[in-house]
Order: structure tokens, then C-alpha cells, then sequence
């Protein structure tokens, strides 16, 4: 009488090789091995209980306030580098930009693009990775989806997250609401996941320690906004880097900004690694870095606050915010001159996160 | 940074500043073009122009490396990689106006199999890694990059890369900087004053400081060969000022700790090797220039581009109102141009002056538009 059951258990009655297996086109048909692949490496690693539903959608009831909601695409090459990989580096980019916001995190979700040919063995140690980074922020991987392009037409795996979160009363964080006269902040030294990436590229590869800052930042932020409720405005210098991010702000609140380069955090190797490469470390991706823009009375509380957190310790007020209708991110040099700090032109290095 | 920092110290950057504008004669201008695009970059970078005094200025020489790259080169480039050759080349020269609007850039989007290379030496690996395939290395630069060419086309004999050639557009520049104080535009128009030059620091490590000493005769203009950091630039700036005081015009070497008066015999022997003298060789900005530029030589004819594949011989010119050309010479800065911050801008590059971080335009918009909005709004 038990028999159907049984056939049941074994809907595949021989598990995949994840040591010496490759990503082929049927891993995205639709069919059974795309089944065996979400059950024995996607919902085992992740699993949570909103996963265990097993329908193509997570059904949860939306918690009381507003919602900010935010996606991601990732493209980094090489996939594993120093101090992180594609898996890590999804789940904390797509964190860190719902918690910019000051929202706290909620769920994610991800969707693999995979590379027919690509190794199960690698595929699989990016999703541990993923699945760890997600468990220590406490924002589960609710929902996914896979799909297979035939080999040469993708490059190992992409990875799509979106998260959503929700934000607290009382916050209200945009771009928009810098003011001058409000103070510039970071939370530590920059250009370390961009050097960490180009330390690992195959045509440039040179010896450095300097590892990605990737990191996800919602716990810093709550303790910020618990502390400084005031803060205008903060976001991640991902791409483009510090520069790009000031220039951002400066364009959206239509106000200038001055910068002390002495003042700017950064380690003596990201500064040589950047020297020897002709790079300008301002320009240089950050993936565990935040700016935060708060009235220049409460920055020193702030900044008291942001080092007594594990990723604020080098926290530093890096600059202030001036009238300016022009919209310039100036500096004043180490060396006593000022300069303009522009927007990035072109491209300076591709497929960095 | 050990042997980087104490070229950027502040206090001593104070300290010269103090000194210069104690030995500036306050009765007369001096006028200093640094032939180079690092000088350029550092100048800017650093804000070196603020800690001057109001009569000493830089004049912005040519030294840009993609700069100078007459347009019809460019074409010839895009050419190359259309016709189905892998064409490698440094990142700067990617996004370099050709004719058409086309650059590198846009023609690798549109399916041309062009690399960006960070040495020869990737693309000696590519032409090894696809046999089948012509690979062409697309070199430029001044005398600085061209021992690194010579190695690679020696490498490629000696291995027998028969698939990998070399797009050769060396340039020299003794000929260049003498070509400028020859111009008209210096010698009798007096559109352009010059007292004296910051001589090239990466340039004189290979060639030395001897072939300056010509010219500064000659015209009777100082030369100091400077390096690449701000506090380099700085005490350049106390000699040349010095020399004028003292109506003096040798050549000086304030970059001791790399160049010497002889230069890198070995890499100059590299050089001669592989390469021999153009005839003539086009600049953009400068226009034909004798004896500016280097070829391969017959005996490594076989890895010479421009023998191997026949090259259509373009009409190119720069864009409609584009100053690229006064510009390089002196005679205009980039404001001087309507395009500069109008339609041209790094993002949109109309010439290739706005391209390099080394070229004025770009150094002006991306360092010190800031410094002419102020100019501007005090003049309002």
C-alpha cells in the first residue's frame, strides 16, 4: 500500500555529483534535473520556511510602515577574489542598498543566469557562500529562479538579487535632503574591494593583502539612525567609488561639496596598488562603505557611534557640505592645492561587482 | 607611500612656493610649457597652479601621447580590427575621436575584436593564444613605451609568432618640442611665449638629457627636466625661474634620482635595433613633423603592420570648431574652444585632448572647472 510514497521519496534515485558535474542546458528545461538541481543545492542551502512553501512565490504578510524595495545585478569577474565572491558580494550589495534607505532588511530573492559547462562544484561554493552571508545578516533568500544559456553565451554565472525591507518611523533618508552646512562621513577606508578585484584579475594579477570590504551594513545603519535620527542622507560608493557617490548627491540636492584629502581613510596598500595602476583611489569601488550626510552639530556624536561598530572603526567626518548652484565636489589636496573631484568619464574598470 | 610621499609633502610645498614668489620677478611674466601630459595630470591633480604666483604660468605643451595621434592613424586602427584582426592597444587610445565620430571603442561594440592591453607582453599572449588570428599591437606613446615594442617584436621573432604584428606610431620628442619653438606662431606672431621648458622625466630616463641641449642653445630657452610629482614640478619651477634671472638657457636636471645625462644605453640600443627614423610622420595639432617618428626596420619587416596588410589611406580630420590643434600647439587653452564643456566633455569626447587624463582639456574640466566658474562669476 505504501509503495507510491516510496516512489516518491525517490524522485531521483541518484543524487548529483557536485564534485565533477557541469551546468548543462536541461539544468534550465524545466524538467526534472532543473528540479533536482533547486532541491539539492539551492533550497538545502538556503532553506528558511518561506522557501518550504514551495510554490514559485514566498507568501508572507507585509510587517506595519513603508517598504523600500531595491534590485541588484552581478557580473563580477573574476568570481571569487579575495575576501568574498559573486555569492557574498550579491547578497550584501542588495542589503546594503535597502539599507541606505535606513530600512531593515527583510528578504531576498536571486536569480542565477548559468553558464552550460560551468562547474556544480564552484556553483555550489558560491551558493554556500550566499546562504552563509544571508544567514549572518538575518535576511533569508525566499525565492529564485534558474536559468542555462548555452556556453559562450554568459560567463559562469550572474546573479540577480532584489531585496525588500522596511523602514522606521521617523526616517526619512534621500539624497534630496542634503543641506549645506551638513558634515560628510564614511565609515572607513576606501577603494578596497576594486583593489582586491584587480589584485585577482588574470591580466594584472599582482601580489597585495588588501581583500574586498564587502560586508553588509543594516546593523551599523540601525545603530546610526537609532542614535542621529537627523541624518539626510546615506548611500554605498559602490561603483564610480567615493566620487561618484558625492557627485550624486551634490547633482540630486543642488549643493557643493568640499573634501580634506588627509582626512580620507585609506591603507597605504590600496594608495600604492592605485599609484602603480594610474587609478584614482576616489574612483575606486567600495563594497562595505557608506556616506552618511547629518547637520554638522551631530556629527561628532555620529562618528562616536559609527567607530564603536566593527565596520566603523576607521570612521572618519571626511568633508562638508557648502552652497555651490554649480553642484562641485572640491578638495583640498594633500599637497595644498585645490581640485575638482568630477563625476567618473568612460570606464575605469569593468565588471567590478 | 615610501618614495612617493616625500614628493607630495606639504610643508614643502609651502616652503618652495614661498621661495618662488620671492624669486619671481614681479616686473615681468614667466611662462613654462611642460611638454608633458604628466606634468599636466600632476599640475592639475595637486592644484600646484594655486600655490604659484600670479605671474608664473604653465603653457601646455603636447606631450599626450594619444593627443597627438593624427585621426588617419586612428582610422587605420579601426580598420585593421574590422578587416578581422585582434587589435591591442592601451586603454587611453579606446575612446579617441576618429573620423566618422567612430573610436575604438564604438567599433568593438559593433563587433571589431579590439583589446585593451595593459603591456606588450598581453599581447604577445593573445597572438600565442590565437594562432589563427592576426593579432596587431596598435603602439603609441613617446620614447618611454617604445623599448617595450622592441622587446616584443624581438620576442616575436624569436619565437616565430608568425601572427603578430606591430601598428608602429612611436613618436619622438626633441623633434616635437624643437618643431613648436620653430612654429610661427612662437618665433614671429608672438602668439605664443614661451621663457623656458619643463623637460620630460619618463622621456629622459631612456634618451637622457643630452639631445635638449640643441635647442636650449639654439632658441636660448632654459630647459629643466622635471619629474612627475608635484614637489618635482615645484623646484623645476625655482631653476627655470633662476636661469631667467640669471639670463642663463642650459639644460638642468632636476630629476637626477632616475635620468642621467646619457639615458638607458641598453634600451636605447634595443631601439636602434628594431627601429630606424620616419621621414616625416604627422601629428595631430603640429602637422607633418620630419624625423618625428620611428618605423620598423627591414630586418623585422616581417612584424611591421604596414607592410603586412594594405592600409587605406584616410581623409580624416578633426571635428568642425575643435581646437585640438591650436591647443596642443599653445596657442589657445581649452576655453579658448567653443565645443570645450559644451558638446565636448570626457563623457563625449569631440577631440582627443579631452580624452587622456593627461590631455589639457580633460585635466581642465575634470581638475579645474571649478576655478574658471569662479573666474567667471567674479567677472559677472
Amino acid at each position: 500500500m505504501n509503495r507510491p510514497a516510496k516512489l516518491m521519496e525517490k524522485r531521483f534515485p541518484t543524487r548529483i555529483n557536485m564534485r565533477t558535474a557541469k551546468v548543462d542546458m536541461t539544468h534550465g528545461s524545466g524538467g526534472r534535473a532543473m528540479a533536482q538541481l533547486i532541491e539539492e543545492l539551492f533550497a538545502r542551502h538556503f532553506d528558511n520556511e518561506l522557501l518550504r512553501q514551495g510554490n514559485d512565490q514566498a507568501l508572507f504578510a507585509p510587517p506595519p510602515g513603508r517598504m523600500v524595495m531595491s534590485v541588484d545585478g552581478h557580473v563580477v569577474s573574476p568570481l571569487f577574489f579575495p575576501g568574498g565572491d559573486i555569492g557574498s558580494l550579491s547578497v550584501h550589495g542588495t542589503i546594503n542598498d535597502v539599507a541606505m534607505a535606513g530600512a531593515r532588511p527583510l528578504y531576498l530573492s536571486a536569480g542565477f543566469i548559468l553558464e552550460e559547462g560551468f562547474a556544480l562544484a564552484d556553483l555550489e561554493r558560491i551558493v554556500i557562500s550566499m546562504a552563509q552571508s544571508a544567514k549572518e545578516a538575518g535576511v533569508p533568500v525566499v525565492t529564485g529562479d534558474t536559468k542555462v544559456v548555452e556556453r559562450g553565451k554568459g560567463d559562469g554565472v550572474f546573479i540577480t538579487t532584489t531585496g525588500i525591507g522596511v523602514v522606521p518611523d521617523g526616517v526619512e533618508l534621500s539624497g534630496a535632503n542634503v543641506r549645506p552646512g551638513d558634515a560628510i562621513l564614511i565609515n572607513g577606508a576606501i577603494g578596497e574591494h576594486g583593489v582586491a578585484i584587480m589584485s585577482s584579475r588574470e591580466n594584472l594579477a599582482f601580489e597585495t593583502e588588501i581583500t574586498s570590504d564587502s560586508a553588509a551594513l543594516h546593523g551599523l545603519v540601525a545603530e546610526m539612525i537609532a542614535a542621529v535620527p537627523e541624518i539626510h542622507a546615506m548611500r554605498d560608493p559602490t561603483r564610480g567609488g567615493l566620487a561618484a557617490t558625492l557627485n550624486e548627491i551634490a547633482w540630486q540636492a543642488k549643493v557643493g561639496m568640499k573634501l580634506d584629502e588627509e582626512a580620507i581613510p585609506m591603507r597605504p596598500e590600496v594608495d600604492a596598488a592605485c599609484e602603480l595602476l594610474g587609478l584614482d583611489p576616489l574612483y575606486v569601488a567600495n563594497e562595505g562603505k557608506l556616506v552618511a550626510f547629518c547637520p554638522a552639530a551631530r556629527a561628532e556624536e555620529l562618528l562616536a557611534v559609527m567607530r564603536a561598530h566593527p565596520l566603523g572603526r576607521e570612521a572618519a567626518i571626511i568633508g562638508q557640505v557648502v552652497e555651490d548652484d554649480m553642484g562641485f565636489v572640491t578638495m583640498e589636496t594633500g599637497f595644498g592645492g585645490t581640485r575638482i573631484v568630477d563625476w567618473l568619464a568612460g570606464e575605469q574598470l569593468p565588471r567590478i561587482c | 607611500m615610501k618614495y612617493v610621499d616625500e614628493f607630495r609633502d606639504k610643508a614643502l610645498a609651502r616652503r618652495l612656493a614661498a621661495q618662488i614668489a620671492e624669486e619671481a620677478d614681479p616686473a615681468r611674466s614667466y611662462n613654462f610649457m611642460e611638454f608633458c601630459g604628466g606634468h599636466t595630470h600632476a599640475i592639475f591633480r595637486y592644484g600646484v597652479q594655486d600655490l604659484m604666483p600670479e605671474n608664473v604660468n604653465f603653457v601646455h605643451g603636447p606631450g599626450c601621447p594619444v593627443c597627438v595621434l593624427p585621426i588617419p592613424r586612428i582610422d587605420n586602427a579601426i580598420e585593421l580590427a574590422e578587416g578581422g584582426a585582434i587589435v591591442c592597444t592601451y586603454g587611453d587610445m579606446m575612446r579617441v575621436p576618429a573620423s566618422g565620430r567612430n573610436s575604438l571603442i564604438k567599433a568593438k561594440a559593433a563587433g571589431a575584436d579590439i583589446r585593451m592591453i595593459y603591456s606588450t607582453q598581453d599581447a604577445l599572449r593573445i597572438a600565442r593564444e590565437n594562432p589563427d588570428r592576426e593579432v596587431v599591437f596598435f603602439a603609441i606613446g613617446f620614447e618611454t613605451t617604445t623599448p617595450p615594442t622592441a622587446v616584443a617584436i624581438k620576442q616575436a621573432a624569436a619565437e616565430g609568432l608568425r601572427n603578430f604584428t606591430v601598428f608602429c606610431n612611436h613618436v619622438l620628442t626633441p623633434a616635437a618640442i624643437q618643431h613648436i619653438l620653430q612654429s610661427p606662431e612662437v618665433r614671429e606672431l608672438g602668439q605664443v611665449h614661451i621663457d623656458g621648458f619643463y623637460g620630460p622625466s619618463h622621456v629622459s630616463s631612456i634618451i637622457g638629457s643630452a639631445p635638449y641641449e640643441y635647442f636650449a642653445r639654439e632658441f636660448q630657452k632654459p630647459v629643466v627636466i622635471a619629474g612627475f610629482e608635484p614637489l618635482d614640478v615645484m623646484q623645476s619651477t625655482v631653476m627655470l625661474i633662476r636661469q631667467i634671472n640669471e639670463g642663463r638657457f642650459e639644460v638642468e636636471n632636476q630629476y637626477t634620482r632616475v635620468v642621467t645625462p646619457e639615458g638607458n644605453a641598453h634600451a636605447k640600443a634595443l631601439v636602434s635595433e628594431v627601429f630606424e627614423l620616419r621621414r616625416m610622420f604627422e601629428w595631430r595639432g603640429l602637422g607633418d613633423v620630419p624625423y618625428s617618428a620611428l618605423r620598423i626596420k627591414d630586418a623585422y619587416g616581417e612584424f611591421d603592420a604596414e607592410r603586412r596588410f594594405t592600409l587605406t589611406e584616410s581623409r580624416g580630420r578633426d571635428v568642425k570648431g575643435c581646437e585640438c590643434p591650436a591647443i596642443l600647439r599653445g596657442v589657445k587653452k581649452p576655453t579658448d574652444c567653443k565645443l570645450f564643456g559644451t558638446v565636448c566633455t570626457p563623457d563625449n569626447p569631440m577631440g582627443s585632448c579631452m580624452v587622456s587624463s593627461e590631455g589639457s582639456c580633460a585635466a581642465y574640466w575634470s581638475y579645474g572647472r571649478f576655478r574658471l566658474e569662479r573666474v567667471k562669476e567674479a567677472a559677472e
